[in-house]
């Protein structure tokens, strides 16, 4: 049985070739499939990760109550100095975040950009942080230095430029790294500055707290909580950044999964289309075949083993399609959660890729299973007559 | 027989195929439809956008606020009919995923500046005389089983009160009809509640608003205002960025910006993919009928009959595909409105999409059936019967 699954697979093989034009349908169907499917979760993916690799487990933010992200909360001077001494709490940064218009390169129109001042402190809770042009803006100055993403994104705050926003003109001197995290979107100044420019007293937005360790965050919670002069909430990062990527990359991914599953559709019925036509064209072939002595199941697993390698094929150009032209590529949306841009760059992971294939295996499967029933349960008689 | 039975009989000669071919069509144009109408979401702030209101920014950026004696002087701008102002009051009925706009206005000024929404004159006189008072779209009110006469807490974010709570009651003293048909749509439809209570109870920011809005009395003289507004407070403390009503709402569309242009990208391959798998199955199609169509000509069909039933096929199966397709569209449309309400309000098909569809569906057609046609029309009997 095996040898003649064999035998007449490879002889369905070889024919292919001849048949180039209908193979095809299956191949660029389910390649157009799979190429759309991934991108879009690529998109999701890519999204997410900005947001999450900003996550650090021994880091957390302090909000004021209530506030449900940087942009609504306030902190006083009095409020950060407590925090700061508390037990459980490494190093901690108060940071003052607000958000200015720069325009997007792609489209001119003005989109939020965080400008978030910081003091020496912001880079001790983040080891992560690097220069890696110009350099770093001298406490008391209008310089600001701009996260890669955001300067390769935004036009007019390209390094050695200066920009104007509330109240005064800042030079940008340098570009720093931080991981391909969220802060690589944003604009940094000196924390003093940024608050008389932007009229905001000695108060700052939010902290950012580096932990004694992990699992300390629910004790500092505790302590906040207990504290009569505070009304402060803690977050761990991970909690923080994961609800904001939830909704959008939920959406995207939701997105991507219908137009998936539509397209799906019509990839299987033009797969059914080219198998069914592909066992026509064999009928009496077939039927030769089943006189001479093979058997039902080895034409039938023949037929389906052809729609599986055609729909495979594919699958891996859909997949590689998407990754040469995506992976990596960067883009910059609205973030619900923060108000503000958020650049990012697509994923399309091995998880991904994988996915695709699986996508694409089923779909050949359903597209040559009915044919292959029907070479199979063809009444040799009639086949060999018809012609 | 006809030549329109022909051209059926012709499309039934192979039922699997006809009904293959015809779903792949189907699927595509449904994709169009629904897709092309995700699109329009997008922009759908623009069209509901009146062309006589423009809005007055912070220049430098959107969360700035500006000093509400800014109010005064822009009604004093030549052009100027009236003017109010707003502000983003953030927070969160109940829980953070019940998502609405929620602002401090003035009750009268608000509905002058907005005639559409249309709002019983004694409900908004009892908006005027409640302190506490608020008022909901209609549709907000029926969404939450709010009544006339019920207190709705808002959790603040932003700003607390100055006793340092953060729960903010409101009575409910009437509802108002947002004008969009086709369920919600427009930044505008607002939770409103009275300025004047807010700004004394809140804890900071007394004096300050979020944005004007700003009814000019000629619409074609609105860019001219909007200079003169600008103008106004160049060079102050707090300098302004004047845009009309629809280019402000398209700016903030395009913020989301590159993920609709990838979106767009990627429902364009959705649709090449699959029309190419049409048009190749349809010219296979044709090939395996060429003897039937040299016998065609062999008992007397011209070559142009011949040609147009070939074309005829093609745009007749590409057409119904394309009405099915569009048919299924619209059916599903109401669902999936419903369905993305609250994350892509404005979501609706229109005539226009239906139009484009259509259109294409016939391009379509006649570009599968172009080259078959052509041969068909060139096809030499002899040759053709000879090589089968």
């Amino acid at each position: 049985m095996f040898g003649q699954i064999r035998e007449i697979t490879l002889m369905n093989l070889r024919n292919v070739p001849s048949r180039l034009g209908s193979s095809s349908v299956i191949i660029v169907g389910i390649a157009g499939v799979v190429a759309v499917l991934v991108s879009i979760l690529a998109m999701a993916t890519g999204f997410r990760a900005a947001l999450e690799s900003t996550s650090v487990p021994d880091r957390a933010i302090v909000l004021r109550g209530g506030a449900n992200g940087e942009l609504s909360s306030g902190i006083s001077r009095e409020s950060v100095d407590v925090v700061s001494q508390m037990e459980g709490i490494a190093a901690a940064s108060g940071e003052l975040y607000t958000i200015v218009d720069v325009p997007k390169r792609s489209n001119g129109t003005p989109a939020n950009l965080v400008m978030r001042g910081v003091d020496a402190n912001a880079f001790v809770v983040r080891p992560e942080f690097h220069i890696v042009a110009g350099r770093m803006f001298e406490p008391g100055k209008g310089e600001v230095i701009v996260g890669k993403r955001a300067a390769e994104e935004f036009a007019g705050i390209d390094l050695g430029s200066t920009v104007r926003f509330r109240d005064s003109d800042w030079q940008i001197v340098g570009i720093f790294t931080a991981d391909g995290d969220v802060h690589e979107s944003e604009v940094w100044g000196d924390l003093k500055v940024v608050q008389s420019a932007f009229r905001r007293g000695a108060n700052v937005s939010t902290m950012r707290v580096k932990l004694t360790d992990p699992s300390a965050v629910g004790a500092v919670a505790e302590r906040i909580a207990a504290d009569p002069r505070l009304d402060l909430q803690i977050r761990t990062e991970q909690d923080f950044y994961g609800q904001q990527s939830q909704r959008l990359s939920s959406i995207i991914s939701g997105f991507g999964y219908l137009v998936g599953v539509i397209m799906a559709f019509g990839a299987i019925f033009a797969a059914l289309n080219t198998m069914y036509s592909a066992v026509t064209s064999r009928t009496t072939e077939i039927a030769t075949l089943r006189a001479i002595g093979f058997g039902a199941t080895p034409v039938l697993i023949s037929v389906l083993i052809e729609s599986l390698l055609l729909a495979l094929l594919g699958g891996l150009v859909g997949a590689g399609l998407s990754y040469v032209v995506f992976n990596g590529l960067t883009v910059s949306t609205l973030n619900s959660g923060s108000f503000s841009q958020v650049a990012f760059d697509f994923a399309v992971t091995p998880k991904l890729m994988t996915q695709g294939l699986i996508w694409a295996v089923m779909l050949g499967f359903v597209g040559g299973l009915f044919p292959a029933l029907r070479a199979a349960r063809l009444p040799i008689t009639v086949a060999l007559r018809g012609e | 027989m006809s030549f329109l039975s022909l051209v059926w009989a012709g499309l039934f000669r192979r039922r699997t195929r006809t009904a293959l071919t015809l779903v792949s069509i189907v699927v595509a144009f449904l994709l169009f439809g629904l897709l092309r109408s995700i699109a329009n979401a997008f922009s759908a702030g623009v069209d509901i956008a009146g062309v006589d209101r423009l809005i007055v920014q912070p220049k430098y950026s959107i969360i700035d606020p500006l000093p509400i004696s800014h109010l005064n002087e822009i009604r004093r701008v030549p052009g100027v009919a009236m003017a109010t102002h707003a502000d983003w009051f953030g927070g969160f009925y109940q829980d953070h995923k019940n998502f609405f706009a929620k602002y401090p206005v003035k009750p009268a000024e608000w509905f002058a500046v907005y005639p559409e929404f249309r709002i019983d004159p004694q409900q908004l006189e009892a908006f005027e005389n409640t302190r506490t008072g608020a008022v909901a779209p209609a549709e907000m009110a029926a969404k939450y089983g709010w009544k006339i006469g019920d207190k709705i807490p808002i959790e603040a974010d932003i700003y607390p009160k100055k006793d340092n709570t953060r729960l903010w009651e409101f009575d409910l003293v009437g509802t108002y009809q947002a004008p969009h048909e086709g369920g919600s749509g427009s930044s505008q439809d607002a939770f409103l509640f009275n300025y004047d209570y807010f700004d004394e109870a809140r804890q900071f920011g007394q004096g300050q608003v979020g944005w004007f809005v700003v009814r000019v009395s000629d619409p074609a003289k609105a860019l001219e205002v909007a200079r003169s507004i600008d103008a106004q407070f160049e060079n102050s403390a707090n300098e302004t960025k004047t845009a009309t009503e629809a280019e402000f709402a398209r700016q903030f569309a395009n913020q989301i910006g590159d993920i609709g242009l990838m979106m767009g990208g990627i429902l364009g391959a959705v649709f090449f993919t699959i029309l190419l798998l049409t048009g190749n199955t349809m010219a296979q199609a044709f090939r395996e009928r060429v003897p039937e169509l040299a016998v065609m000509k062999t008992l007397g069909f011209s070559d142009m009959t011949v040609s147009l039933l070939v074309l005829g096929e093609a745009v007749l199966l590409c057409l119904v595909g394309g009405v099915l397709g569009l048919a299924v569209a619209a059916l599903l449309a109401p669902g999936v409105a419903r369905g993305i309400k609250d994350i892509l309000p404005g979501f609706t098909i229109v005539w226009q999409t239906f139009a484009a569809g259509l259109s294409i569906a016939l391009a379509l057609g006649l570009a599968v059936g172009a080259v078959p046609a052509l041969t068909a029309r060139r096809l030499r009997i002899v040759d053709a019967l000879r090589e089968h």
